[in-house]
């Protein structure tokens, strides 16, 4: 166990098992995502109120699951940052930033093209909507901060600090989003309420959800192996490795 | 150093105590704050300011200034504290007292803790002290403006504790005034609803109590946590420089 833990923290460790990983995510999750999206966009019945435009809900939901399980994840790897040192946790956590940030403009803006048809409306200052506009806020700060110092163990440990303070605030956050919604506006109509789903549509749905997790694992994997390069570029492995791919 | 000195050195850091130590801290950062009058003064214009803006820029009639009175308030106040901030660690960090500070045998975090209560004192306090004048401005009723002051008062100490953590992260940075912006305003917005809905009920003649509470609720929690990753940023700013 504890030989496994410290090969984790390995960089070159990690390369290998990247690239060995990394071809069974991107395929299974391109699989799972085009038979998700085909199924849903194409075969899935429509639904009785809002007809084909709720189709776009095989990608606002993944997006939203992710959006903010990528910030629980960055969380996590910020006390293993804090706590043991580990490389490897740093580097997820500066990779997987831009990701979420993505996931979750993705998600704001599917929200958005998604409420023109039913709600009448492009943006809504609803509870769910606001408080995923913080979260991009949140990432924007996680972002701009890891930018702007200069030494690499500084900003890695910096911006932990940071991801968990956020990681705190964010259940204060969305319970006094929703507190103030609650307060300022009675819900006209509410996007909690759908009536039960059905079987064709959920299946779809869940397999778009798993396909993009698993996007997101080869993604994130080929985002840190790039990083791992920039910052071992001066040990003998990276260089072997260059060296051996050049001939 | 002969082993007696050494000896006489240490019992002698040992001799100031926890609190001894916290009170000192306060009564410097006051010190100083009195001896640079502009700095005391300047969140307070900037809060004027600000607040003079809304009435210009979107209506000055009674009916607007009353609804929103409270709301452009706690948000002028926000955005007074948020500008204050950079000089909560600024000066003690390039004249190097900052790490004289963390040399210390108490605790850094109680330190931090005393600071930021003295930037407290310096900046939210005053603030809260002149909101009556503007509410007054804004046509706001005694009542909604004994109830935004309260929620100022136990608001404003929370404002300076989560910022001291962004005070702490940036510290040092290029362009660190909009960063630290970046960074708090998204942890402020909690404080913000709940400082002007407490406003907002006292307005529609419902218990405040509750909300006071939940208010009180986030002193606490930020009393408790803040200054821990406030500490935590200051020594990895400072292994920075």
């Amino acid at each position: 166990m504890w030989q496994f833990f410290h090969k984790l923290g390995s960089p070159k460790w990690f390369f290998g098992i990247a690239n060995r990983f990394m071809p069974w995510l991107l395929a299974g999750g391109l699989i799972l995502l085009v038979a998700g999206l085909v199924w849903g966009l194409a075969f899935a019945p429509k639904d009785y109120l809002q007809g084909n435009s709720y189709r776009i809900i095989f990608i606002h939901v993944p997006s939203a699951f992710l959006a903010q399980s990528i910030y629980i994840m960055m969380a996590s790897a910020a006390v293993v940052t804090l706590v043991w040192r580990m490389k490897l946790a740093d580097v997820f956590v500066k990779s997987v930033a831009p990701v979420g940030l993505m996931f979750t403009f993705l998600a704001l803006f599917t929200g958005a093209v998604w409420g023109k048809p039913t709600w009448g409306t492009w943006w809504v200052w609803d509870a769910r909507l606001t408080s995923m506009l913080i979260l991009l806020f949140l990432y924007g700060g996680v972002i701009a901060l890891d930018r702007s110092i200069n030494d690499e163990k500084s900003a890695a440990r910096a911006v932990a600090v940071l991801v968990l303070v956020g990681v705190v605030n964010i259940p204060i956050i969305k319970y006094s989003v929703n507190w103030w919604n609650t307060l300022h506006q009675p819900a006209t109509f509410k996007l909690t309420e759908k009536p039960a789903m059905a079987m064709e549509m959920w299946v779809p749905l869940l397999l778009s959800v798993l396909g993009l997790y698993l996007l997101f694992g080869w993604l994130a994997c080929l985002r840190m192996k790039t990083e791992i390069l920039v910052r071992e570029r001066r040990t003998r492995w990276v260089k072997d490795l260059v060296l051996a791919g050049r001939k | 150093m002969n082993a007696n000195a050494s000896i006489k050195v240490q019992s002698a850091q040992r001799s100031v105590g926890v609190t001894q130590a916290m009170v000192a801290v306060f009564l410097r950062d006051v010190r100083v704050a009195f001896r640079q009058k502009q700095d005391l003064l300047n969140p307070l214009l900037f809060f004027t300011m600000v607040v003079t803006l809304f009435p210009l820029g979107v209506s000055p009639e009674v009916a607007f200034l009353k609804q929103s009175g409270a709301g452009i308030l706690w948000v002028a106040a926000l955005l007074s504290v948020l500008l204050s901030l950079d000089h909560l660690f600024r000066h003690d960090f390039d004249d190097g007292t900052l790490e004289q500070l963390m040399l210390q045998p108490q605790p850094l975090f109680l330190l931090v803790l005393a600071k930021t209560l003295a930037h407290w004192m310096l900046t939210g306090l005053p603030l809260v002290l002149l909101t009556p004048v503007l509410g007054l401005m804004l046509h706001l009723d005694g009542n909604s403006v004994a109830t935004l002051c309260l929620t100022l008062l136990i608001g404003t100490p929370v404002l300076s504790l989560i910022g001291s953590i962004g005070a702490a992260l940036t510290l040092g940075l290029r362009s660190a005034g909009v960063l630290l912006s970046l960074l708090i305003i998204p942890l402020y917005i909690p404080v913000l609803i709940f400082g002007t809905g407490t406003v907002a009920a006292a307005v529609e003649g419902a218990q405040v109590s509750g909300y006071l509470a939940l208010m009180g609720a986030f002193l606490v929690l930020a009393l408790t946590l803040a200054p821990f990753a406030s500490a935590a940023a200051l020594r990895i700013s400072l292994s920075n420089s």
